[in-house]
């Protein structure tokens, strides 16, 4: 009896593993395969926004997608850790039809991954972003939506402080960080020391500062990028200089995001350093909190280049890769370009759009009228695609990280030994042994 | 078996006290002439090893068969995802040993090996106190334990809490009059005390109960004994608790120096890292995720564990394990 229910059972189990087997359709190296091929099958979307997997924003996509194309659906996984988990699930074949590549995947190790879509050069005229996930002039990704790059402050502690122009220059700014140390209760600047990746948002002013496209690329050609003039040198003596001036939190080990959106809604924090996607989520939090959305303003950082014109620098989010193992592919890139081009994602989440014929979202709006001209970093000259990343992995500075920038705060608040001149030259020693050897 | 059977062997037996007994001694050998080379008695002789093999397998697969794969990639430039490993010989080992960065950290180790011994000097006076019948004994002895069992994620979030500025540890000390309380975390003088503050408050349950059960195995009659020949309290715990409970310090001392070495979870939740409270196992992590260098990082976790064998070898020689002798 026993017996007989276990050989029911396994026949049950090995039919419905071949049924599996079967339902998966055309295998990964199937020749009709292609992102051109008919659209049908089951799209597993592995993201990192869990916030719209939870509150079904995802899913009333899926339900519009799937009206479109009758043969196919979409299902989701959001992933709380995103690079960490990633980073050890693409060393198996299964990591979803469509991802957010992630950012330790280096530009030569592209296509182990990702399927291409297409020439760079053929998608140029289409889509805004594209340097980033390109190499060898084929495309691996398709931004999902960009940002601008700059600073978040509130309106009104600005206003209380009498600071009525936005800060152009560096010491504009620490004047008016000063003004609303003297005339307000608010924290002048917020640094989220202790969630550490708020500080790595400032990297990607580089550009900024200078209005030089091609700012980041000469990091690879200079032995001492942390040099006065530079735009990583300004970016970080502008975080020295306001740690260093007491305009910051008293202590910053004990700082925390989430309650950081509250206390800058309620006029508790000046200035932010934080991408315009944060936008939304303070306007979000100035609402549940009894303020109104005018209260988040956005300016570019504080710095005017030499042709006296200010510039903020735009870039991609996560860009969106198909597996180069999915049996899907056709409905994985058909899923893409819905995403880009008809959910309206980018809009409902005040993201620039990955479209050049889109307009800029509305709340960019402060940057146009104070005259602010947006600019794309250019892509790395071929073959040095991975240089930046490799240079700075070598010298163990996380240029988009938090580690050397926590080192830089404590400086600057005589937490750690040193000044800001000692300790650019250390950044400066590695940065040049690391170039010699990667280079 | 029938009684039929069994018949031919029962005339031996005259009485029916020695029935039980009389068939007993032939057993042995009849048994050893019945087995047969079939595949049952293969089967019964490989039970043991399959109980076994289970166990192996899984400790194989998932602890020596990584480690294997860990000390391969110590001698390779991998970054983690790539598809190739090149092979680069002993440059990480190199790296580790003459890049200062990597063993500067090991300063942050001595914080938690000075608190490993607070540790065990708390857990001691405790467990000798609540060793004897002392009132409540069983309460008390749940409320040293329970910080153990919390996990260790929760304990960081709790403590974050503790020592913000103006937070529970600054409040209560401002009951007591003490104003100018500093930054727990924030001052870099005093964040790895903190730090290991916390992990003392964690740990001293575990070494709590080691040295409780230890104790409790040295048999009552010579703590009676020692009281008629006139021994107070401090030459009882002097001339028997401690002899008594000497290699649960040992091996206390042994986890503490392993543990202080690679303290990982607690200053990761609550600094991670930054502030001067970077250790060695946050450096590796660091290395390894954030800088892309798995393979430097595997190099760094195979020193970390030739480290710990080593102290706990020479600890072995110097403190050698005297057979405990109360007599």
């Amino acid at each position: 009896m026993r017996r007989k229910t276990i050989a029911i059972a396994s026949l049950g189990v090995v039919s419905a593993l071949a049924l599996a087997g079967c339902a998966g359709g055309a295998g990964a190296d199937d020749p009709d395969n292609t992102i051109d091929g008919e659209v049908q099958g089951e799209v597993t979307f592995v993201t990192w926004r869990t916030d719209l997997v939870q509150d079904g924003t995802f899913e009333a996509y899926a339900e519009q997608f799937t009206e479109m194309y009758p043969d196919a659906s979409v299902t989701f996984e959001g992933i709380t850790d995103y690079e960490g988990e990633m980073r050890t699930r693409l060393s198996t074949e299964s990591y979803g039809d469509v991802l957010g590549i992630p950012n330790s995947v280096q530009p030569d190790q592209f296509a182990d991954y990702f399927e291409p879509l297409g020439q760079t050069d053929d998608l140029e005229g289409t889509y805004r972003f594209l340097a980033p996930k390109s190499f060898d002039g084929v495309q691996y990704g398709l931004a999902l939506g960009g940002n601008a790059n700059g600073l978040v402050y509130n309106t009104a502690v600005f206003e209380e402080a009498g600071v009525t122009e936005v800060p152009k220059t560096e010491e504009e700014f620490l004047a008016a960080l000063q003004a609303i140390e003297e005339n307000t209760d608010a924290i002048p600047m917020y640094t989220n020391y202790k969630d550490g990746w708020p500080l790595s948002q400032w990297t990607s002013n580089i550009g900024a500062p200078s209005g030089d496209a091609d700012a980041m690329n000469a990091m690879t050609t200079e032995d001492a990028p942390w040099t006065e003039g530079t735009d990583i040198y300004a970016i970080d003596s502008l975080i020295f200089d306001a740690v260093a001036g007491g305009y910051t939190e008293d202590d910053p080990l004990t700082t925390n995001w989430e309650q950081s959106k509250v206390d800058f809604a309620t006029g508790k924090i000046g200035v932010m350093g934080l991408g315009s996607w944060a936008i939304s989520q303070l306007q979000a939090a100035a609402e549940d909190n009894g303020e109104s959305a005018d209260v988040v303003g956005y300016m570019t950082f504080p710095a005017t280049a030499s042709d006296g014109t200010q510039y903020a620098m735009v870039g991609g989010d996560y860009n969106l890769g198909i597996n180069v193992n999915s049996d899907v592919k056709a409905a994985a890139k058909a899923w893409i370009d819905f995403l880009l081009e008809e959910s309206g994602f980018t809009e409902t989440q005040g993201m620039v759009s990955a479209l050049t014929t889109d307009p800029l979202p509305s709340n960019l709006g402060g940057l146009e009228e104070e005259g602010v001209e947006l600019l794309e970093l250019s892509p790395a000259p071929a073959g040095e695609e991975s240089l930046v990343n490799d240079i700075a992995d070598g010298a163990q500075i996380d240029l988009y990280g938090n580690i050397y920038r926590q080192k830089l705060v404590d400086i600057a608040r005589g937490a750690a030994d040193g000044d800001k001149e000692s300790y650019f030259e250390e950044l400066n020693t590695a940065w040049a042994d690391s170039r010699a050897q990667v280079g | 078996m029938s009684f039929t059977a069994a018949a031919p062997d029962a005339p031996a037996a005259p009485g029916p006290a020695i029935v039980p007994i009389s068939p007993r001694p032939p057993r042995p050998s009849r048994r050893r002439d019945r087995r047969p080379a079939g595949p049952r008695s293969i089967l019964n002789r490989l039970t043991p090893y399959l109980f076994i093999a289970a166990a192996v397998g899984l400790l194989l697969l998932l602890t020596y068969l990584p480690a294997a794969n860990m000390l391969w990639y110590s001698l390779t430039d991998w970054d983690g995802i790539d598809k190739e490993q090149n092979f680069i010989g002993l440059q990480n080992y190199l790296e580790v040993f003459t890049n200062p960065r990597v063993f500067g950290v090991f300063f942050v180790s001595i914080y938690y090996f000075i608190g490993a011994f607070v540790q065990m000097a708390i857990a001691l006076y405790f467990a000798a106190l609540l060793s004897t019948r002392t009132r409540f004994s069983n309460f008390f002895r749940g409320v040293l334990f329970f910080p153990y069992l919390i996990n260790g994620v929760a304990i960081g979030f709790v403590f974050l809490y503790l020592f913000q500025p103006g937070g529970t540890l600054d409040t209560v000390l401002g009951w007591f009059g003490v104003a100018d309380t500093p930054q727990w975390l924030g001052d870099p003088d005093v964040a790895n005390f903190s730090l290991a503050g916390t992990s003392v408050w964690r740990y001293t349950g575990m070494n709590f109960v080691l040295f409780l059960g230890a104790m409790q195995s040295i048999p009552r009659e010579l703590y009676e004994a020692a009281e008629i020949d006139g021994a107070n309290d401090w030459q009882q715990f002097w001339a028997l608790t401690f002899p008594g409970i000497r290699r649960i310090i040992g091996l206390s001392f042994i986890l503490a120096v392993a543990g202080s070495l690679s303290v990982f979870e607690i200053p990761f939740i609550m600094t991670g890292g930054a502030n001067g409270t970077s250790t060695f196992v946050i450096q590796t992590l660091q290395t390894a995720f954030t800088f892309r260098q798995v393979g430097l990082a595997s190099a760094m976790a195979i020193v970390l564990l030739a480290i710990v064998l080593i102290v706990t070898w020479v600890q072995r020689r110097v403190f050698p394990d005297e057979k405990v002798d109360l007599t």
